[in-house]
C-alpha cells in the first residue's frame, strides 16, 4: 500500500535553561494510507510532540533538529510557511484533547466552520458554504439547527463532534487527534470512538489515535506503535500487540490496563516512572524500568528490528 | 459489621441564578437536582463505589457526607449519630475522621507550599503535635505512601513533581490525621494508565494497613473492579442499582449499568459489544425527564417509563435496583 507519511530520523528538541529536552529522538515511522494508526505512551513520552511535529505546530522553544517528514513525498519539514498553511486544515487536520479550550465561545458554530472554509477556499459563497457545514452537522449525529448556537450551550461530546466536524470539514486525508476522548465520559466515549470509525470509512481517512490507553485504541486501531522516552519502542498489527506484545515495555503497558471481562483479581503495575529527557538514561532508554535489563542494555542504544512482523528496539531480539 | 456511614433519603437542590427581571418578575425558581433522594449505608471496613457520568451528583454526594456542602434535606449518620447533632468540638473531631482525596492533583495542592508543609497541614489545623512532631508523622506517611527518598521531597514545590507523585502527595494528606472514613474522588481520572495501576495498588494497601473505609466515586466501572466490595450507580441525582460488585458485575438489571459496562473499553482487538450504546448524553438535571429519568436514552423504554417514577427495589439479596420494567 503507498505511504501517506513517512518520516525518517526525526529529533525534535526543546531548549530550555537547564538543558535539552529530546522530545522525539531518531524517531522513523510510515503511515499507510486508509488505516488507523493508534500512538501510544505515558505522558511526556513524545507522542503529541510528534504529533504537533507533523503539521509543524511546534510552540517555540520546540525545534525539529534533524530528520524528514515526508507527506506524499514532499517534505514538510523543509517546507516554507506558506505551504505548511496551505497543508493544515485542508490536507493534514488535528483535533485536541479538550474541546472546550479549542473552540471559541464568543463564536457561533457556523462562524467556526465559515471561517474554516474562507481561510482555505477563497471565492467560495456563503450560501454554499453554509449546506456544506450543514451536511458536516449531519453526517456527525447533529441536528443542522445547532449550527446557529454557541459552544456553551453544547455538551461536551457534542463539542468534540464539532471539532471533528471542523476538522474534516475541508477533506484532509490525514487526520490526527491527539487524546480525543479523555475529557469524555465512557458512554459519550464509546459513541465517539464509533463515530470516528463511521467518519473513516466515509471520507477514507489516514487517522493518527494519540492516546495514553491502549484499551480505547484496541477496536478501532489497525496497527498500534508504541512510544517511551522520545523512541518509537514498537510497531504492529493491533492484534499482534495485544497478543504478542515483544518488547517489556508494551507488555508492562499491556498488563496494567483494566480489563473487565477477565477474572484478573489484581492489576499488575509497572515500577518508576518515564525518564528524564533532559538526561535520559544511556543507552536503552527503558532499561532503568526493565524487569529483563542485561548489561548491553546499559550501553548500548538498540536498533529498530523485524521480529514476527513487529518492528521493534529492543536487545532481547 | 456495623454501618460506618448511613445516609437517608439526603436531597441536595442548587437554586439557579436568575437575572434581575427574572427577580423582579418574581418567576418560578428552578433547581438543578443534584442529589435526589439517595439513601444508602457503608459499613466499616468496606469500599463502596459510586458510579456514574459527570454531573449525576456522585461527587455532591461525596461532598455532603464530609459536609462540605449542607443538604437541602435529609440526613447523614456516622457511626449511628446523626451528624446535623453534633456539636462544634464533636464536629472538628469528625472531621479529622473524615477526609476527602481530590480528582485533580495539580489544582488541590498549593504551588506555594511545599510538599511537607502541605501532607502537614491538616495536623496544624487540628493543633495537635509540635513541629517536630508533625514533621516525624509526615516523614513516616510519606514513606508509607511511597514519597521516597521522604526527607528529600520533604522540602520540594508540587511543580517538581508527576503527576503520580502529586497524587500520592494528597493521599498523603488526608491520611495524616489517621481518618477512618476517606472519599475518594476520581482519584486516578487524571493519571496515566500506568500511574492508575500504582495508585490503585497504593490505595487497596493503605485500607488494609490504616484500617480505612473508602467511598471511591468515579466514572469508570472497570477500574472499581480492583478495589471496590459494593458498587452503587447513579443516574441524574437518583440511585439506579446497588449491590455487592460481583452480582452488579455479573447480572446487571438496570440497562443503565448493563451499558455502562458495555462502554468500558476493552483492550482485545477482537472483542465486540453485545448491547448497544445508549444514544445522546445526560439530560440536564435542571428538568429531569419525567418517570425513569434513563427512559429517553433506554433501548428497552415503553410508554410506562415515562409515567411513574420507579423505587430502589430489592430483587435478589442485598442487589437494589429501580426499574420500571425490571423491578
Amino acid at each position: 500500500m503507498h505511504n501517506i507519511l513517512e518520516i525518517e530520523n526525526l529529533d525534535v528538541h526543546f531548549p530550555i535553561n537547564i538543558g535539552t529536552v529530546r522530545a522525539v529522538d531518531g524517531v522513523s515511522w510510515k503511515l499507510r494510507q486508509g488505516e488507523v494508526m493508534g500512538l501510544v505512551g505515558e505522558s511526556g513520552c513524545g507522542k503529541s510532540t510528534l504529533g504537533f511535529s507533523i503539521q509543524r505546530l511546534l510552540r517555540p522553544p520546540g525545534k525539529i533538529v534533524n530528520g524528514r517528514i515526508l507527506y506524499h513525498g514532499q517534505d514538510i519539514v523543509r517546507m516554507t510557511e506558506k505551504e505548511v498553511l496551505d497543508l493544515r486544515g485542508s490536507k493534514i487536520a488535528m483535533i485536541f484533547q479538550d474541546p472546550l479550550t479549542s473552540l471559541n465561545p464568543l463564536f457561533r458554530i457556523d462562524q467556526h466552520f465559515l471561517e474554516t472554509m474562507f481561510t482555505h477556499e477563497k471565492g467560495l459563497k456563503k450560501a454554499e458554504a453554509f449546506k456544506k457545514a450543514e451536511q458536516m452537522l449531519e453526517s456527525l449525529g447533529i441536528s443542522p439547527e445547532r449550527l446557529l448556537e454557541y459552544p456553551h450551550q453544547l455538551s461536551g461530546g457534542m463539542r468534540q463532534r464539532i471539532m471533528i466536524g471542523l476538522g474534516l470539514i475541508l477533506q484532509p486525508d490525514l487526520l490526527i487527534a491527539d487524546e480525543p476522548t479523555t475529557a469524555l465520559d465512557v458512554i459519550v466515549e464509546a459513541q465517539f470512538l464509533d463515530l470516528l470509525a463511521d467518519l473513516q470509512k466515509k471520507f477514507n481517512l489516514t487517522i493518527i489515535l494519540i492516546t495514553h490507553n491502549l484499551g480505547n485504541v484496541a477496536q478501532l486501531a489497525d496497527r498500534i506503535s508504541v512510544m517511551y522516552g522520545g523512541n518509537m519502542v514498537e510497531v504492529a498489527e493491533a492484534n499482534s500487540i495485544f497478543e504478542n506484545p515483544l518488547h517489556p515495555y508494551t507488555q508492562g503497558l499491556l498488563s496494567s490496563i483494566p480489563n473487565i471481562k477477565l477474572d484478573q483479581p489484581k492489576l499488575k503495575t509497572m515500577p518508576g516512572s518515564p525518564p528524564d529527557l533532559v538526561n535520559p538514561p544511556p543507552g536503552c532508554v527503558f532499561h532503568p524500568r526493565c524487569p529483563q535489563a542485561m548489561d548491553v542494555c546499559k550501553t548500548k542504544k538498540p536498533e529498530t528490528k523485524t521480529k514476527d512482523g513487529h518492528l521493534v528496539s529492543c536487545w532481547l531480539y | 459489621m456495623k454501618d460506618l456511614i448511613t445516609i437517608n433519603n439526603l436531597i441536595k437542590y442548587f437554586p439557579l441564578q436568575k437575572g434581575f427581571l427574572d427577580r423582579l418578575f418574581a418567576k418560578e425558581k428552578g433547581f438543578v437536582r443534584a442529589v435526589d433522594n439517595v439513601s444508602f449505608t457503608i459499613k466499616k471496613g468496606e469500599v463502596l463505589g459510586l458510579v456514574g457520568e459527570s454531573g449525576c451528583g456522585k461527587t455532591t454526594t461525596g461532598r455532603l457526607i464530609l459536609r462540605l456542602l449542607e443538604p437541602t434535606s435529609g440526613d447523614i449518620l456516622y457511626n449511628e449519630k446523626s451528624v446535623f447533632s453534633f456539636t462544634k468540638t464533636e464536629m472538628e473531631k469528625m472531621r479529622e475522621k473524615m477526609q476527602i482525596v481530590f480528582q485533580d492533583p495539580y489544582a488541590s495542592l498549593s504551588p506555594r507550599m511545599s510538599i511537607g508543609k502541605a501532607i502537614e497541614h491538616p495536623l496544624v489545623i487540628h493543633n495537635s503535635h509540635d513541629k517536630a512532631e508533625r514533621k516525624e508523622i509526615c516523614l513516616r506517611i510519606m514513606e508509607k505512601v511511597g514519597l521516597e527518598p521522604a526527607e528529600f521531597l520533604y522540602k520540594k514545590y508540587p511543580h517538581q513533581l508527576s503527576g503520580g507523585q502529586r497524587q500520592r502527595v494528597v493521599i498523603a494528606r488526608a491520611l495524616i490525621t489517621n481518618p477512618e472514613f476517606v472519599v475518594a474522588d476520581e482519584p486516578i481520572a487524571m493519571a496515566d494508565v500506568s500511574v492508575r495501576a500504582l495508585i490503585l495498588e497504593l490505595m487497596a494497601q493503605l485500607k488494609e494497613e490504616f484500617d480505612l473505609t473508602y467511598l471511591y466515586i468515579t466514572h469508570d466501572l472497570a477500574t472499581c473492579k480492583y478495589i471496590c466490595d459494593r458498587v452503587a450507580i447513579m443516574y441524574l441525582g437518583k440511585i439506579v442499582e446497588m449491590g455487592s460488585l460481583e452480582e452488579v458485575f455479573k447480572n446487571p438489571i438496570h440497562p443503565y449499568t448493563a451499558t455502562l459496562l458495555e462502554a468500558v473499553p476493552v483492550p482485545d482487538p477482537k472483542y465486540r459489544r453485545t448491547e448497544p450504546i445508549p444514544k445522546g448524553e445526560i439530560p440536564s438535571p435542571i428538568n429531569p425527564p419525567p418517570g425513569c429519568s434513563f427512559h429517553p436514552r433506554c433501548h428497552y423504554a415503553v410508554s410506562t417509563c415515562s409515567q411513574e417514577e420507579p423505587d430502589l427495589k430489592e430483587l435478589r439479596q442485598e442487589h437494589w435496583v429501580a426499574c420500571p420494567i425490571r423491578s
